[in-house]
């Protein structure tokens, strides 16, 4: 019964989330463009379609996974297991001693981005625009690699506490050497997935894990150092889709014969 | 009719996939890592399949409208020809989708709590919601102006990965000078503003305006306005910081 009035509920508030965007291209078709919308039947049942979709995918995830996930970032971070799988022998916690937060931080980042709806969305998009060039499926894997590393990383910045700006210098610094060097049109989509990975499902599961570490690891504070594993996953796969387009150029330059590498155009 | 059914079922099929992965995660670590019962099974399965079914009309309603109306718009206000409407449309788009964007609201709640404990406002519940509201218009406005920023780059041919990288060299030089208790929130905006039903619509709009002007490219040139809307907030939401501490 419950779940059924936050079924409810949910979707209710994802169309109340949407109404107002579809609001606005409605009346900017009708006020500015003046031209009948074509197909305009079917862009309504496909705005019911993201709403009701959006309410539903949330209320599920926050019936069963979320809870779960914070649950589990808890019980990793607690003193209790850490000091029962702890690597080093005498004194305070060491950073390796962290090594399931670590581990889980880079499954559970990698495996949300995969279901991650905005990332799907993108992906179909270039797919269809590169005429098949970028996989849907290839890419969201490149992604979640990023995504994965990324989280896993920022947990380890929150551990060791060394400051943020830091590793984002240092991951813009790799972004800008590999953008010379990757093929032009993969740049602007790696760019993008940075910013798309981190919508509905990460963000939540992942803001839990780096509060949770936070408080955990003696020193830290929830406020000052819980932040900033979501920038650590929008960094992370601009990196990894650059070199999955340096990838492609590799394998598609190993895979002509020797004779007819002077008719490789040059990238 | 028929056509809808069949790709609605694939569709299905796919979002089942896209999820194993989570339910795998969580199930070997909760087994063999740490070892507790898992209370309510039947619910979980249950949450599963509402999770399923969510994405898959999310994804069937996407193809159905989202990237249609996003590149009608772009296609048509290209025609149309008026560079005045398409900034409008941009920055609105834009400022609209993050000022009603959930995860902003908590973010900008959450980090209001961080600027009290820093002592750079009051204790007061009207001090707080102060600083929160002006952290979401910054960042509602810095989203308005990244899309119009992009917009503006696939117009004039400009070259993208210059623009991102000088951005975020001002980025690292601002975080230099700002209070250290607005870096970690100010970072963590720039990722949650973009949001799943505003993520497809700016997509389609990029690629629709690049396909439809002569000499871009819709891979090269089309996409690239994510990766504006995920830099701009950081970059506000430091000198916010800054221009708050000098006051």
């Amino acid at each position: 019964m419950d779940l059924i009035l936050d079924t409810l509920k949910f979707v209710g508030n994802s169309a109340i989330d949407v109404l107002p965007i579809a609001v606005f291209l409605f009346a900017f078709q009708l006020l500015v463009i003046r031209e009948r919308m074509p197909n305009f039947r079917q862009i309504v049942i496909g705005f019911v379609f993201v709403a009701v979709g959006l309410g539903l995918f949330l209320v599920g995830l926050e019936e069963t996974l979320f809870p779960l996930g914070r649950l589990m970032a808890q019980q990793l971070t607690a003193p209790e297991f850490l000091n029962a799988t702890r690597v080093s022998v005498v004194g305070a916690l060491d950073w390796q001693d962290y090594h399931w937060v670590y581990l889980f931080a880079a499954a559970i980042g990698f495996s949300t981005t995969l279901a991650e709806p905005a990332l799907m969305a993108v992906s179909i998009k270039a797919n269809a625009v590169s005429g098949g060039a970028v996989g849907v499926w290839a890419l969201r894997v490149a992604v979640a690699i990023g995504v994965g590393v990324g989280v896993s990383l920022g947990c380890y910045r929150i551990i060791s506490g060394l400051p943020l700006h830091h590793f984002i210098a240092a991951g813009y610094l790799v972004v800008i050497a590999q953008t010379t060097m990757a093929p032009k049109v993969i740049v602007p989509l790696a760019y993008d997935s940075g910013g798309v990975t981190t919508s509905t499902v990460t963000v939540p599961l992942i803001t839990a894990l780096g509060l949770g570490l936070a408080e955990a690891v003696p020193g830290r504070s929830a406020l000052l150092d819980g932040f900033g594993l979501v920038a650590f996953a929008s960094l992370f796969p601009i990196i990894s889709v650059l070199a999955y387009g340096q990838l492609a150029v590799l394998r598609a330059k190993k895979s002509e014969s020797p004779m007819n590498k002077e008719a490789l155009p040059e990238e | 009719m028929k056509n809808s059914l069949i790709a609605l079922s694939r569709d299905a099929l796919f979002s089942l996939r896209d999820l194993l992965p989570i339910v795998l995660v969580i199930g070997i670590f909760q087994i063999f890592v740490i070892r507790q019962p898992v209370s309510g099974f039947v619910s979980l399965i249950f949450g599963a399949l509402l999770v399923v079914v969510g994405l898959t009309f999310f994804i069937f309603g996407l193809r159905l409208a989202l990237f249609p109306i996003g590149e009608g718009l772009a296609h048509s206000l290209a025609r149309k020809g008026s560079a005045f409407w398409l900034f409008a449309f941009a920055f609105v788009l834009g400022f609209g989708s993050a000022i009603a964007e959930p995860a902003l609201l908590a973010v900008a709640a959450e980090a209001s709590k961080v600027a009290v404990d820093a002592g750079v406002i009051a204790a007061t519940e009207e001090a707080r919601s102060d600083y929160a509201s002006g952290l979401r218009l910054v960042v509602a406005f810095s989203v308005g102006v990244a899309l119009l920023i992009g917009v503006f780059r696939i117009l004039a041919n400009w070259s993208l990965p210059v623009m991102i990288i000088g951005g975020y060299i001002l980025v690292i030089l601002a975080t230099t000078v700002a209070p250290r208790e607005i870096v970690g929130v100010a970072y963590d905006l720039g990722g949650v503003t973009t949001s799943t039903v505003t993520v497809p619509l700016v997509t389609a709009l990029g690629v629709g305006l690049a396909s439809s002007l002569k000499g871009r490219n819709a891979m090269t040139d089309g996409f690239g306005l994510i990766a504006f809307a995920a830099m701009t907030p950081i970059l506000f939401v430091l000198l916010y910081g800054i221009i708050l501490e000098w006051t």
